[in-house]
């Protein structure tokens, strides 16, 4: 039996454009997101000023990053006004769209991971570490306790996700050697290592993904041939079975909050088995 | 019952999964933790801008956004018509910084034209993503309307600082007594001649040139009350390593002891001198010889 490569089928019965269509729109808002931080600085247009940690759209609205509000109020700063104004409106934003959302559709290290991920499913690599994908909570509480303990930021030192950005806009420093870092992680010791099994910012986020209302849904699973494209290609494969292989009167909707809500299950699946859905 | 503990399914997921994800998470956070204790010493050439906290709660409150380095940098801009280098072009070092505006010459930018406040990129020994500026490089231009205090989100940079005259960023210390063309009896006074707050936070005191014994020198002295941080001085000494240099407060200042109490202050709170004014002595005289 041939190797199987994820997508092809899908390619063949939908055409490569249909069988990437997600993924692109996903790379048009990650770059279209990180050009317009980067408009101010290099075209001197300033549709918004500041980073992923804290911004300022249009002048008018803040927006922050809740995990690093959250580690900020632990090591004992009550913040300003803008600062709690801007954790609202990602608190809205993220609870309607699902927190990960911003993992497949803002953060700029998932260029990286993609990428990553794309090597090991190449590599065809049997090693794995095995990690667990709980490790992600113990960090994410562990690095809340050290900024209540040590008084500081603590996980913005190293956050990859600012690091690359910031990086991009203001200097990078030695941020690469930890973005290599993190590719060569993803891609020859931990299949999905980063996002899916350590970032606490990710974790942060998928805390809002409980409520969200915009969700993938198995709508057409009795199609489903077992291919088993959507389990290679999600980062989070333990996700999908509970609404594809789940029983008779068991919901469509994929619940889980770690769900980044990417659409690579619509782009791979040859059976158009999933689709974007309303909570019902 | 003991034998059969190792095969209960929780007993399974807290050896094979729980356990060793913990650990995971806990080997990180210690390496985090190290990291931060050496990365959150703040190199003294780096000095924060106006209204910042003092370091230990700055690094709480600061959310590392850089808008305040972008409110700086458009702020200059603005005054220099449209005009400015990217940052990136001159080294963060300062003794690099001056080499490279010696190699330069004639070429060297305006003063005006060098971005102050910067972000820290990691590795630079700063903590990461904090805002920090240089005054040997590119010192605080004192902006009356503080943009850099506004653009602050979290309070970070402190909206109580009223007047950008009000901030203490650091303080200006003569540190070498040596070589100030000044100390040596000149009078170069670029240092005083620059400095914003002129007459209060620095003045010229005179004093005898031991030397020659006939002519004055006059001193650069720095005055807490008054001095921001702001750095010109620094950026203006014409020696090619600054005689005058910013330091963050705490190392800039010394601190008398609590018990100490000044003679002449105490007079003057009491309105009169806390010890007898005269001391009555006994008379000694050599004792008269028969």
């Amino acid at each position: 039996m041939s190797k199987r490569i994820v997508g092809r089928e899908a390619v063949a019965t939908k055409g490569w454009l249909r069988a990437h269509k997600w993924l692109l729109l996903r790379r048009m808002s990650q770059l279209g997101i990180l050009g317009l931080f980067l408009l101010g600085p290099l075209a001197g247009i300033w549709l918004i000023k500041g980073t992923l940690s804290a911004s300022t759209v249009l002048g008018i609205l803040p927006l922050t990053d809740p995990l690093i509000l959250v580690q900020s109020f632990a090591a004992g700063h009550l913040p300003e006004t803008a600062a709690v104004f801007g954790l609202i409106a990602v608190l809205v934003i993220y609870s309607l769209l699902g927190g990960r959302t911003y993992c497949a559709w803002v953060c700029p290290v998932n260029l990286i991971t993609d990428a990553a991920a794309w090597t090991n499913r190449r590599m065809d690599s049997k090693k794995n570490l095995n990690l667990s994908k709980t490790t992600r909570w113990w960090l994410l509480g562990l690095i809340i306790i050290l900024s209540a303990v040590s008084g500081g930021i603590v996980w913005e030192l190293v956050n990859p996700v600012t690091t690359l950005q910031r990086g991009l806009l203001f200097g990078m420093g030695a941020g690469w050697l930890l973005l290599a870092a993190i590719f060569v992680f993803d891609a020859f010791v931990q299949r999905h290592g980063w996002c899916g099994h350590l970032c606490p910012v990710g974790a942060a986020y998928s805390l809002l993904g409980f409520t969200a209302a915009l969700r993938m849904k198995a709508a057409g699973r009795d199609r489903c041939t077992d291919c088993m494209d959507c389990f290679t290609v999600c980062p989070e494969p333990q996700v999908i079975s509970p609404a594809l292989k789940g029983g008779e009167d068991s919901s469509l909707l994929i619940l889980s909050p770690n769900c980044l809500n990417c659409g690579r299950c619509i782009d791979v699946c040859p059976q158009d088995v999933f689709c974007f859905s309303k909570r019902a | 019952m003991e034998k059969e503990q190792p095969t209960s399914p929780s007993r399974r997921r807290l050896l094979t999964e729980t356990l060793p994800a913990a650990a995971s998470a806990l080997v990180l956070t210690a390496l985090l933790g190290a990291h931060q204790r050496t990365a959150s010493a703040l190199p003294p050439y780096a000095i924060r801008p106006p209204g910042a906290l003092p370091e230990e709660n700055f690094l709480s409150a600061c959310l590392r956004c850089g808008q305040c380095v972008r409110a700086c940098t458009e702020k200059l801009r603005h005054d220099k018509g449209g005009e400015m280098p990217q940052p990136e072009t001159f080294p963060t070092d300062a003794g690099a910084f001056v080499s490279q505006l010696a190699e330069l010459g004639e070429n060297a930018p305006l003063e005006t034209a060098v971005p102050v406040l910067r972000l820290a990129e990691l590795g630079s020994g700063i903590p990461a993503g904090t805002p920090y500026f240089v005054p040997r490089i590119s010192p605080c231009r004192l902006c009356e309307d503080m943009p850099c205090v506004n653009a602050c989100p979290s309070g970070a940079l402190s909206k109580k600082l009223k007047s950008i005259y009000e901030a203490r960023m650091g303080l200006a210390v003569l540190v070498d007594h040596e070589n100030c063309l000044n100390h040596l009896g000149l009078r170069c006074d670029v240092c005083y001649r620059n400095c914003p707050v002129i007459d209060k936070a620095l003045t010229l005191e005179m004093q005898v040139n031991q030397r020659t014994g006939v002519h004055a020198r006059l001193i650069p002295t720095v005055h807490s009350k008054h001095c921001t941080g702001c750095g010109r001085c620094e950026r203006s000494c014409v020696l090619e390593n600054a005689a005058i240099k910013v330091l963050p407060l705490a190392q800039a200042k010394g601190t008398l002891g609590r018990h100490y109490r000044l003679g002449w202050e105490e007079k003057e709170k009491a309105g009169h001198s806390l010890i007898p004014p005269v001391l009555e002595l006994p008379v000694r005289k050599p004792e008269e010889l028969p």
